[in-house]
């Protein structure tokens, strides 16, 4: 399995989250989203691409130009990008939780 | 599905406040924060000082299998009223994330459970979305264990 396609290494990147934020309202071509960022143009390019291959972002043509527009679908599953991060803590206190249930104060 | 650990983290602000509520009695709730090897269970660190009192401090240690050591925190509390509340600082060594400033609140539900109110607060907003990405990068195969939970209860 390949780490880099994985959803949440795609979204653990700001500049991708800005991608995903400003296509959430309009699909929009490769060129008008890299005109809103500093970064070189093939650096978004590579962005635009991980965020396709793992299905954040759909391509749609139209005429000669290919529209970007987000995975509604696929943006559900990751609906908070603090998912990992809240989990780490689940695990934390699911322990506390079991080790406090079974505490037997010592004498 | 109601969420018992919620972390809420606005975009653009320098801090989050993670809640949970515990089936257990605020008084063990605050144990777990106290006991030194109460802590080593469930944070899965090797505490090397704890002082539960007021400008106390704390030294915590994450070694690898072969005795490396791969994470070590230090910090000082500011404040401490057993069984209601701690604020302390929390300072991961030789990382660019600073130091946060963390506020406990441990508030009683009922006789058999609690609630575990944390604040954190970041030097900036950076540094906050900078801890924010951390399980991605360190807990690469918890998080893929995660993730998939995550997915299959969405199904």
């Amino acid at each position: 399995m390949n780490l880099r396609r994985d959803v949440f290494q795609a979204i653990a990147d700001p500049t991708r989250r800005a991608i995903l934020l400003l296509v959430a309202s309009q699909a929009m071509t490769a060129g008008a989203i890299a005109s809103n960022f500093d970064t070189a143009r093939p650096t978004v390019s590579k962005h635009l691409q991980i965020l396709t291959e793992c299905e954040l972002l759909k391509q749609e043509q139209n005429g000669r130009e290919i529209y970007y527009h987000s995975n509604a679908k696929k943006m559900k599953e990751i609906a908070d990008f603090i998912e990992p991060f809240r989990q780490m803590w689940v695990d934390r206190f699911n322990k506390l939780e079991n080790i406090m249930k079974n505490y037997q104060p010592k004498k | 599905m109601e969420l018992k650990t919620k972390i809420d983290a606005k975009d653009g602000q320098q801090d989050l406040v993670i809640t949970r509520e515990f089936e257990l009695p605020v008084e063990l709730l605050f144990k777990a924060y106290v006991d030194p090897e109460i802590i080593e269970q469930w944070m899965g660190t090797k505490v090397l000082k704890l002082e539960s009192k007021k400008h106390g401090n704390y030294y915590i240690e994450t070694s690898d299998g072969k005795g490396n050591v791969a994470f070590r925190a230090n910090g000082v509390i500011h404040e401490f009223i057993s069984g209601q509340k701690i604020i302390r600082t929390f300072e991961m060594e030789n990382t660019p994330f600073g130091v946060q400033l963390e506020v406990y609140e441990f508030q009683k539900l009922t006789d058999s459970t609690s609630k575990l109110k944390m604040h954190v607060i970041y030097e900036s907003v950076a540094q906050r979305d900078q801890v924010l990405k951390l399980p991605f990068a360190q807990g690469i195969n918890m998080a893929h264990n995660r993730i998939q939970e995550i997915l299959n209860k969405l199904k």
